[in-house]
């Protein structure tokens, strides 16, 4: 597949990423904030940053470019969208996911390597889905990654399997509700990430759990 | 028509900014203040007072997280 990556001006995470969009599939290339038409990309990545300086709030203005109203485009139609830190924040306030993030609980921001579990589906029984597979460990670096949504809206998404990662348990590093770092739409395709993915994928840097995360949505594209 | 629009963080919300400050504040000697929340306010000139509400809904606030208030100048 061919992963899209957007570049707002404040981006400073798509580099990296398109480094891992091109070692996961083979082959990714660099989208502008201005471009309407996505180029027929197959999946895109909402990369970390600082898009238009994070003025009004994170992710707020973003949200307005033309290339993210394409981006809604590809959601709506089922490819995937992947969502990392500010990216995460500006598919929230786009509404392509549900929630918000907040400011780090503790007012500091974080930057440090932590495990992160995978949650496939509904949580069910004693044993979560989580058990079955090996912590992720990737860096996360933010202020403002307190995930937060109304409690009954949190028990909607773990009941329909929409919470995708959990920080491990201890790890929570800015007081997101539940442990959530990341959750995904309804369908599936689209998913979002406080932690980064993109930084995890070269053996030079410690790790390469990062490339299970594009791998998981790989999968969705035609 | 000038308007001045407030934007506070929901009820039941954490805000630790609001927290940080109420903290501070004994240690310059201001005792006995409580429950501070830190919002944003914006001013602005618009020619159509009607829209504010929808403008504030889709930008200025974050309905999900924050509560706004128009006030007409």
């Amino acid at each position: 597949m061919i992963w899209g990556v957007l570049q707002f001006p404040g981006s400073c995470d798509e580099r990296d990423a398109l480094y891992a969009c091109s070692l996961a599939s083979g082959e990714a290339r660099m989208i502008w904030h201005e471009e309407r038409d996505l180029g027929g990309v197959d999946g895109v990545v909402v990369p970390g940053g600082f898009s238009y300086g994070d003025y009004l709030r994170a992710g707020a203005l973003a949200r307005f470019s033309p290339a993210m109203e394409a981006v809604a485009e590809l959601a709506a139609a089922g490819g995937p969208v992947l969502g990392i830190c500010n990216g995460f924040q500006v598919l929230c306030e786009a509404g392509l996911l549900p929630g918000a993030l907040l400011r780090n609980e503790n007012l500091r921001f974080v930057c440090r390597q932590l495990d992160l579990l995978e949650v496939d589906g509904p949580i069910s029984g004693d044993m979560g889905p989580e058990s079955a597979h090996r912590p992720l460990s990737i860096p996360a670096k933010h202020g403002e990654g307190r995930y937060y949504a109304p409690e009954e809206m949190l028990d909607r998404l773990e009941r329909d399997g929409q919470v995708a990662y959990r920080y491990a348990p201890g790890q929570n590093p800015n007081g997101s509700l539940r442990d959530i770092a990341g959750v995904s739409n309804e369908a599936g395709n689209v998913l979002g990430l406080m932690p980064h993915p993109e930084h995890a994928v070269d053996p030079l840097t410690g790790s390469t759990d990062g490339l299970r995360v594009f791998q998981r949505l790989e999968g969705l594209a035609r | 028509m000038k308007a001045r629009v407030l934007i506070r963080p929901k009820e039941g919300i954490l805000d630790p900014q609001g927290k940080a400050v109420e903290r501070a504040l004994p240690a310059l000697g201001f005792e006995g203040v409580e429950h501070v929340r830190v919002g944003r306010m914006v001013e602005l000139e618009a020619e159509d007072p009607a829209r504010l509400a929808e403008l504030c809904e889709k930008l200025l606030a974050n309905p999900l997280i924050e509560d706004y208030e128009i006030q007409t100048l």
